[in-house]
């Protein structure tokens, strides 16, 4: 684990990464503290722009609400939907890559298809036609999310136990009489994890900003404040509001960011072959 | 004439390595025309000092004092670009393993012709017809067709002759050869041998020779300089060295190598119920191959290959790459579900048996494998790995890690290794945790497959004098599988020789080895490195008598 550390502080990016990060964090948590009004509430005149009154930093949106308090509320939401998606997508993604990896034969061919039915499709516009089906609530948006990113998580997963599949290590296992279930979890899967780990904060990212265009659309939950919904709302003041877009869009630019150079720094970490390079 | 001549070199490793310098004030000179090798075993920094010479330090990894002079110039002082006229032209190098030196989208006259093209030489055809010249002088059948296959259409050793060819065509004054022979067949190295020999006496060039074989040595050096840990503790001419060794690790090397004894009695065949019956034992893999009209690929691994094991002997499996010895092992083992034949162990079938059937005759045969870095997973602790088995076979946890460090004192391991995992290890004491691995669910068969060919010469003899041991002590049955038969000579009762699938031999040690039937068997005898060494030293014993 100290070691581990120390790899990843190597790389400066994905300290400012996790910095930034846990600031977003830290806003999501302090959001009902510091705002326990909701932030859909009115609480002044439309359209006052930024720092010009104090209670107010960032002014308010068209309708008189807080920016700020939007954008602590909108925290929540945002990595809410980024982690809870992330992890339902590796819970439909790694079973089935592993499972068509190790099986091989028919059942990777029957498993490859259908995960290739998925990725065919267009992930956003898929996640469209979903929404447009399911209510527009919080849990369908994740579970929308969801099903349109989980492929690459199976075929990575499939391609790292087919490698592993055949190593002596799992060939001593089978011959100890441990059962397949148990080789997979056991011998395959930890040994599968660094790239899933690497893949799996890159796609809270993409998750972010899938919701993030779907609440622009219109197609997220209505009752939530999130990003997309605070630059959506705002496009029609574009030209003389042009803050209201701006400040959430700097919070999801900020916060991907974050996220990719997280990804990145574990990939630095975790991957064996670029270590002796860090040392 | 001195060609090269080092003095001093250090090497410093990165910070955090297990030692500071990988190097420690070598001295050596290279003269024109002669064959120095360097021997040593792995970490000895006989490679770094190669890799020193052709400026091709891994990254992190820098000369920390001494000089090299080629020509009157320093190589450690040039730059990249000095250095890079110098490769390949005056200085070339060969590797160890030719499928990962050549291109594998390449066409192997395109790749000879590119060594040229990177020193602006030639025109386009002549560069052609040099490569004819140089594929025809390095001894390839047919160089026409030769030159137009892709490297993975060439078996080994012809990949390794395009890259000596390669590693020629500018005609070096240097050629520094990097385990050139170490992953290819015995019968295969010797050919490579002779040809290193050859192309020195031919063109004259000097060779440094970087190899962990004493047998490649005794065969083919002028000079020695024996390594350890980075610095050198002997050197002198070859015979000198070998025969009249002054340092104690030169001698604990020598005597480390397997010689080719088959001079002690044979175990006496208990006659009785044999514990392992193999009979009409067949594999054929089938690939296949992309396109709906294409024909799969067949290959016949193993065919109708039979043999009884009695209890407490080992039969040793011999034969080169691909002849199928793997395969049949792991047919055995059930890894691999045989095509046909029958597989007894103790009156059972177990050739074709699935699921619970297999699972409750599962621990009866065992296997060691041959890679100690991959056969462990590195994500469990040694007590995990060796309590795996015990428990899928029911034992509870507190009986199976009284067990596991039972048997961890039996291979002369610590049993506070049970916390640690495999990476704190070496290779020789993850072949003995992988040893105990097989012996924890007391299989009644154990299949060694090339268990100690990726070891050390002096580890090599201490997994060796532990099995046997422990087959003596157990009572064990073994099948011992291995490409050298010097190996298979210690430890094996007999021995089954196979040849693309095919056992052609099977018989008593004494009498396979002692006594080859077949041109096959004679053929991988002789090209054992380090016969004519073997003799010298018999020779001086006889005479100190």
């Amino acid at each position: 684990m100290k070691a581990f550390w120390f790899r990843y502080r190597q790389n400066r990016g994905a300290v400012i990464g996790l910095v930034i990060l846990a600031l977003v964090l830290l806003c999501a948590v302090a959001a009902p503290f510091l705002f326990p009004r909701s932030p859909w509430s009115m609480v002044q005149r439309p359209f006052l722009p930024p720092f010009t009154m104090d209670g107010l930093p960032l002014g308010t949106d068209a309708l008189g609400r807080d920016v700020l308090s939007g954008l602590f509320h909108g925290a929540r939401v945002s990595l809410l939907v980024g982690l809870v998606s992330t992890v339902v997508a590796l819970a439909i993604g790694i079973p089935i890559g592993a499972l068509a990896g190790y099986y091989g034969g028919l059942a990777d061919d029957m498993l490859m298809r259908f995960t290739e039915f998925f990725q065919t499709i267009p992930s956003f516009a898929l996640a469209i036609v979903l929404l447009a089906i399911f209510q527009p609530s919080l849990a369908y948006v994740i579970l929308a999310i969801a099903i349109v990113s989980w492929p690459p998580v199976a075929r990575l997963v499939r391609g790292e136990v087919l490698s592993l599949r055949h190593r002596e290590f799992v060939e001593a296992a089978t011959l100890s009489g441990q059962s397949n279930l148990a080789i997979i979890l056991k011998q395959v899967l930890p040994n599968a994890l660094p790239p899933i780990i690497v893949l799996a904060s890159l796609m809270v990212a993409t998750a972010i900003l899938l919701e993030s265009s779907l609440s622009f659309l219109g197609l997220g939950d209505p009752n939530v404040m999130s990003w997309g919904y605070m630059i959506g709302a705002a496009r029609t003041v574009l030209r003389t509001a042009w803050w209201l877009s701006f400040i959430p869009g700097i919070a999801i630019v900020l916060t991907v960011l974050a996220l990719n150079l997280i990804g990145e720094g574990l990939n630095d970490a975790l991957n064996p072959r670029l270590r002796r390079r860090q040392s | 004439m001195t060609l090269l001549s080092v003095d001093d070199l250090s090497i410093a490793l990165p910070k955090g390595a297990d030692r500071e310098l990988a190097v420690k004030d070598v001295s050596f000179t290279l003269e024109k025309g002669e064959i120095l090798c360097i021997v040593g075993e792995s970490g000895s920094g006989k490679s770094m000092s190669a890799n020193a010479l052709m400026g091709l330090l891994p990254e992190g990894v820098r000369s920390a004092g001494g000089t090299i002079m080629f020509g009157g110039r320093n190589l450690l002082d040039l730059s990249e670009t000095e250095m890079l006229s110098l490769r390949g032209c005056e200085i070339s190098m060969i590797f160890q393993e030719p499928l990962s030196a050549l291109n594998p989208l390449m066409r192997i006259g395109d790749q000879i012709a590119e060594v040229f093209e990177a020193h602006d030489l030639l025109t386009p055809r002549t560069r052609r017809a040099r490569a004819l010249e140089l594929l025809q002088e390095v001894g390839l059948p047919d160089p026409e067709t030769t030159i137009r296959a892709y490297p993975f259409q060439l078996s080994g050793g012809q990949r390794q002759r395009v890259v000596i060819a390669m590693a020629l065509a500018l005609e070096p004054q240097i050629l520094v050869a990097d385990e050139p022979t170490t992953a290819l067949d015995v019968t295969t190295q010797a050919q490579i041998l002779d040809l290193i020999e050859e192309l020195r006496r031919k063109r004259g060039m000097a060779v440094l020779f970087i190899t962990h074989d004493f047998g490649v040595v005794a065969d083919i050096a002028d000079r020695v300089i024996v390594m350890q840990s980075g610095e050198v503790v002997e050197a002198g001419v070859a015979d000198t060295v070998l025969l009249t060794p002054t340092h104690p690790y030169t001698r604990a090397l020598l005597d480390a190598i397997p010689g080719l004894a088959f001079t002690g009695t044979p175990r006496a065949a208990t006659e009785g119920k044999p514990i392992l019956s193999v009979r009409d034992l067949s594999m054929t893999f089938r690939t296949r191959t992309s396109g709906f009209f294409a024909k799969p690929r067949v290959v016949r691994a193993v065919k109708d290959v039979s043999f009884d094991l009695q209890k407490g002997e080992t039969i040793g499996i011999v034969g080169e790459s691909g002849s199928g010895k793997s395969t049949l092992g792991r047919c055995l083992a059930r890894l691999l579900t045989p095509e046909k034949g029958v597989v007894k162990i103790g009156g059972q079938d177990i050739s074709h048996i699935k699921g619970r059937a297999l699972h409750a005759h599962r621990r009866r045969i065992q296997m060691v494998f041959q890679d100690p870095f991959s056969s462990l997973n590195p994500r469990a602790r040694i007590g995990t790995i060796l309590t795996d088995g015990l428990i899928a076979y029911g034992s509870d946890k507190a009986s199976a890690r009284a067990r596991a460090a039972e048997l961890l004192t039996l291979v002369d391991l610590d049993p506070s290794a049970m916390e640690r995992y495999p990476h704190e290890f070496s290779g020789g004491q993850r072949q003995r945790v992988g040893i105990a691995r097989a012996l924890a669910l007391e299989p009644e068969v154990i299949i060694a497959d090339e268990a100690v060919s990726a070891l050390d010469v002096s580890i090599q003899a201490q997994v060796l004098d532990l099995l046997a041991d422990l087959k003596d002590r157990l009572n064990l049955s073994m099948i011992f599988i291995t490409h050298d038969l010097r190996v298979a000579s210690q430890v094996c009762d007999r021995i089954i020789v196979m040849q693309r699938g095919e056992m052609v031999e099977f018989g008593p040690l004494v009498q396979v080895l002692g006594d080859p039937q077949t041109v096959y068997t004679q053929s991988l005898l002789d090209a054992i490195p380090g016969k004519a060494h073997e003799k010298a030293l018999a020779a001086q014993k006889e005479a100190a008598l």
